[in-house]
């Protein structure tokens, strides 16, 4: 449904003008040329129409028409979006490949949800029902490990005139008739929504629960809130997309949008060769059932790869809305800011700091702020939270990308080159980054795992800036310096390190550690620090401690103790106090 | 080579402006974006060019060669209405063609029923098959710590003067396809060779040509050569010729293709060169905010794809400017690449070849190109181990600096030996020595075995009874 509306005057790229009507409005979803390019009117001045165009425009030439459609860039939303893979403006790739082989074709127009699967529809209301946008209609087993909401738009309301009784329908066919101020407005399962439009909610709510993703230097050190956002900055090779694999793998969310914006190929080949066969700890599904993948990497088309954030955000949104919680990760939001200084480049604009354009700091704020913990509008609770990786050029977080991030997220991962080459996974520093959730978070952890695990982040994180301040000493004139008491110190904090921060995605079961084993892990190194503390205390060498055999179990309990079998770290903690009530006997 | 030379297509005669490689021309209509040109000049020799941005009556161009001689008014330039394409055949192989694909051995132009675009189209991410099988190279610091897989894109840093050179070409002649520990590859895969030259020197390429000749390689090679004297621009086809070739040989002949791409940094500072001369907004030390999709255009025709059995691995290779890997070419080529090996000038001072640094170096596709039925099983933990004690020999390294090696704790110490250890007898090799998995693994084990067995916690106790040797 296109009309002609204008003709091409100018091609750069991605970028195109055309001269044409005035009725035609900014964000207005277009076609351009005869192969039907899909763009997008990103400026209008007098009759000149500019256009971002989310395909390769080789080839096109000026007076070329272009077609107007009357909408904004949407997404559909319906069932059929988990388990799927959509480039940047939701076309879905396995669909594109039967159509144009293993290279993405151009003017390729495919709808974003499979029509004529036929999903079974079990109504929640009933004739006479007032309802308003966000009131379930009824639910969908969408996928084995998630039950899906069909909600009323979020901009209707009015009362029920027909619902269709419990059955299988396609998204096309009607579910529900309602009669509204406006008439009467039939209603199926599928939805289109603006992606540049947060979609509305009730309120939005404090964040009280953290996410868990059952990697230790996040959840224990630096916990990310449901309904956050976390920024993983990092120079290449630092870890940041393997964190957002094991986020996205071990999450404890309902849903994962995971975007692959502008980076490799083969990390989303990765992700979906290896999702389908590993199984979610909670629902024991499969990940992928519930999972919605998004990738418009490096070498596809530059506009598109700055519409996949939004696509996925919306998606996020959606499920949101029934009240999950889900967790987005986008890697990497600098390829998205670096797309909008490409577009920015062309229609030159004015740049500001290393030629982003000046309204970087506003398009990264409205998309870290879509993140929330909310009441939705039908009073249940959702929440979406944002990690975003970031890549800043030479590893030198002072550069715009990552400075104006640090502005909109209150949890910073900050991923380090040295730890990252001498192979410490997660290469999370300590002492850079921070989570400003952890006050918020200290009842939940309360409440579900631990008394004490405010008290001892705070032990840990000491120990950890101390041994760096020692460090710092040990440098000039070497550790026998040190008294045993600081030497003590470091022998803690290499257990802290290499025992406890350190986590291989690679180990099979060190990949996923459940918070129960991350605290008792904490617990057993901070006892062990507070005998041995005792015992120098006495006169004991420091020597004598590294020397015990139980150092050595600490060092490997991550790996020696599977996520079943919490109870042996009782018997290593035996182990522990048998041989320090030996030492000390020696010293009383 | 030219497939467009009888299509006619538009002519005009005259341009409003020369700068730079670039021609601005008045008065066209109908030009495509992206589409080839042929500009002659006034005594009617041709050179190409390709549009860079039209609007209704003018036209941006590109002139490959660059626009020595070109007037105003005599510069005639015909638009031959559709992007630049190669022919491209398996009888390209053991052929040297210049940087545009045109053949400079004095053979006959390539005869194919078959021209592709050089842009080439993304590869669909679910097309893809995740690349698995790695490749033997024989160099212990790159097969034990940095395992190289079919399909991959790894690229080298290295710095003006340092053995690039050297490497890639032993890489390319010890190359075969892997296989586990104790048995021989299934299959014996033949690699063949797309090299592509940017701005290099003329004994660069002879080096090159004479090694693959040497190896009886050179029927089993395709050059592409835009050497330091050839036009700048040229140069940012050279690349997408030589990929146009390769994809074809991977993708439609199923072959396994390794391509040499030497030296992206000149293919950058072509690159610089045509933005600036444009006046567009730059980033980072004059280079476009393009740079990263515009290499990643490159880097990522490489891979395998489920239609085919063939492979392309890139071996891109690049000078970092004053060795310093945050420079933007090596910085958003590591971001774009599956890993980097990098040249270190200290290691080449110790006259230690290849002069591997391997804490910087990191193969991604490692992780899953290794381990039981594809290496040995403890090769993960191993290179784990031996990344982990490298790290701690820096750290011992300089504080052994202030307080004297005598004052170093006996296990520093011990450290201080392996650190010599592994670099004397693992980083370093023979420039013709060509070592199994096996006994990359067992060089290994051996050296951590200088280490105490309780410093070994990235091993399983396991792996240290089995392997360890006192
Ligand atoms: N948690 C981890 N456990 C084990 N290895 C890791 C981990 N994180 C990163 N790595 C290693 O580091 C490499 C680079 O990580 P990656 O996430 O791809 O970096 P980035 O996205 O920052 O460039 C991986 O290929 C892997 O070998
Ligand atoms: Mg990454």
């Amino acid at each position: 449904m296109s009309w002609q509306i204008g003709t091409v005057t100018w091609i750069n790229g991605p970028v195109v003008r055309a001269r044409g009507s005035r009725q035609v409005s900014m964000l207005e979803l277009v076609e351009v040329g005869d192969e039907h390019l899909v763009g997008e009117v990103i400026g209008l001045e007098g009759d000149i129409i500019t256009i971002q165009v989310y395909e390769e425009t080789s080839g096109m030439r000026p007076g070329a028409p272009v077609y107007g459609t009357g909408m904004p860039l949407s997404v559909e939303l319906g069932p059929g979006l988990l388990r799927s893979i959509f480039d940047g403006i939701q076309r879905p790739l396995p669909v594109l490949e039967m159509r144009s082989g293993s290279f993405i074709g151009r003017g390729i127009h495919l709808t974003p949800l499979y029509r004529k699967d036929r999903w079974n529809f079990t109504p929640q209301v009933k004739v006479g029902d007032a309802v308003t946008g966000g009131t379930i209609l009824g639910t969908v087993p969408e996928t084995p490990a998630l039950e899906h909401r069909v909600l009323v738009p979020p901009d209707l309301e009015g009362t029920l005139t027909w619902v269709a009784p419990a059955g299988e329908y396609t998204i096309d066919e009607p579910i529900a008739r309602l009669r509204t101020e406006n008439g009467e407005q039939e209603l199926t399962m599928l939805q289109r929504w603006p992606v540049r439009r947060p979609r509305p909610y009730r309120s939005r709510l404090a964040p009280t629960e953290p996410l868990i993703t059952g990697q230790r230097v996040l959840d224990t050190l630096f916990p990310l809130a449901k309904g956050g956002a976390a920024a993983i900055p990092g120079g290449f090779g630092a870890g940041k997309t393997v964190a957002q694999h094991q986020i996205a793998k071990w999450a404890d969310a309902q849903v994962v949008v995971y975007i692959g914006c502008g980076e490799r190929g083969n990390e989303m080949t990765e992700v979906l060769q290896e999702f389908p066969g590993l199984v979610d700890p909670r629902s024991g599904r499969p990940l992928m059932e519930r999972t919605v993948l998004i990738a418009n990497t490096s070498n596809m088309p530059v506009a598109a790869r700055e519409a996949s954030i939004y696509t996925g955000i919306t998606i996020a949104e959606y499920y949101r809305d029934m009240g999950y919680h889900v967790a987005l990760m986008a890697d990497s939001t600098s390829r998205w800011a670096e797309a909008l200084r490409e577009i920015s480049g062309r229609l030159e604009e004015m740049p500001a700091e290393e030629g982003y354009p000046a309204y970087l700091a506003a398009r990264l704020a409205e998309f870290y702020e879509r993140a929330g913990y909310v009441e939705t509008l039908n009073g249940e609770r959702g929440s979406v939270s944002i990690i975003g990786a970031v890549s800043p050029p030479g590893g030198d977080f002072s550069e715009p990308v990552t400075q104006h991030t640090k502005r909109f997220i209150r949890c910073f991962w900050a991923l380090d080159k040295a730890l990252a080459s001498a192979r410490h996974f997660p290469s999370v520093n300590w002492l850079e980054s921070y989570s400003e959730y952890v006050d918020d978070m200290a009842d939940w952890w309360r409440e579900q795992v631990d008394r004490d695990w405010q008290t001892m982040r705070g032990q840990a994180m000491t120990i950890l800036t101390e041994e760096s301040r020692l460090e710092r000493i040990v440098k000039l004139v070497g550790p026998d310096a040190l008294p045993d008491e600081q030497r003590l110190i470091l022998e803690t904090a290499r257990l802290l390190r290499e025992g406890f921060l350190q986590q291989s995605a690679l180990d099979e079961v060190d990949s996923y550690s459940p918070v129960q084993k991350q605290i008792r892990m904490l617990d057993l190194i901070l006892h062990f620090h507070q005998r041995a503390q005792r015992i120098i205390k006495r006169g004991a060498l420091i020597v004598m401690i590294h020397d015990l055999p139980v150092v050595n179990k600490l060092m490997r309990m991550k790996t020696l103790v599977a996520n079943d079998q919490l109870e042996k770290l009782d018997d290593i903690r035996r182990e522990l106090d048998e041989q320090m009530d030996q030492l000390e006997a020696e010293y009383r | 080579m030219s497939e467009f030379i009888d299509r006619g297509g538009q002519e005009v005669i005259g341009v409003a402006r020369v700068e730079g490689p670039i021609v601005v021309v008045d008065g066209v209509g109908n030009v495509g974006y992206d589409e080839v040109v042929e500009v002659f000049d006034s005594r009617g020799r041709v050179r190409r060019g390709r549009v860079l941005e039209v609007g209704e009556d003018v036209a941006v161009v590109e002139v490959f060669a660059g626009t020595t001689g070109l007037s105003i008014d005599d510069t005639r330039v015909r638009f031959l209405g559709q992007p630049l394409r190669i022919p491209v055949t398996e009888e390209m192989l053991g052929r040297i063609f210049d940087g545009m694909g045109t053949p400079i051995d004095g053979g006959p132009e390539p005869l194919a029923d078959h021209y592709a675009d050089i842009n080439g189209q993304p590869i669909n991410p679910t097309a893809r098959v995740y690349p698995r099988d790695y490749i033997q190279t024989g160099i212990s610091a790159i097969d034990g710590m940095n395992t190289l897989v079919m399909g991959q894109k790894l690229p080298i840093f290295s710095g003006s003067g340092l053995p690039h050179y050297q490497l890639a070409a032993q890489i390319v002649r010890q190359a075969t396809l892997g296989a586990p520990v104790g048995e021989t590859p299934s299959q014996a895969a033949e690699f063949v060779i797309v090299f592509a030259a940017m701005g290099v020197k003329h004994d660069v390429a002879a080096y090159f040509r004479n090694s693959f000749a040497e190896s009886g390689a050179l029927t089993r090679v395709a050059m592409f050569l835009n050497l330091a004297d050839d036009p700048p621009v040229e140069r940012l086809v050279t690349p997408r010729v030589a990929l146009t070739l390769a994809e074809y040989l991977a993708f439609e002949r199923q072959m396994h293709v390794l391509v040499i791409l030497t030296d992206m940094t000149n293919y950058c500072e072509a690159l610089r060169q045509i933005s600036n001369i444009r006046g567009e907004v730059p980033s980072r030390k004059g280079y476009p905010g393009y740079l990263y999709s515009d290499l990643a255009s490159i880097y990522e025709r490489t891979g395998r794809i489920k239609t085919s059995t063939g492979s392309i691995t890139q071996l891109p290779i690049l000078t970092m400017p004053n060795d310093d890997i945050t420079h933007p070419v090596p910085d958003l080529t590591g971001y774009i690449t599956e890993g980097q090996i990098v040249l270190s000038r200290d290691l080449a001072y110790q006259d230690i070849y290849p002069p591997i640094a391997v804490l910087p170096s990191l193969s991604r596709l490692m992780k899953d190109g290794i381990g039981e039925g594809r290496t040995r099983a403890d090769h993960s933990h191993l290179s784990a181990q031996l990344y982990a004690a490298y790290a701690h020999v820096q750290d011992v390294r300089s504080l052994a600096s202030v307080i004297g090696e005598e004052e170093l704790s006996t296990v520093d110490q011990k450290y201080l030996e392996f650190g010599r250890a592994f670099e004397r007898e693992f980083i370093n090799q023979g420039l013709t020595e060509n070592r199994t998995i096996e006994e990359t693994l067992t060089i290994g084990w051996r050296l951590l075995s200088i280490l105490p067995p309780e410093e070994l916690t990235r091993v399983s106790p396991d792996e240290i009874q089995q392997y360890y040797r006192k």
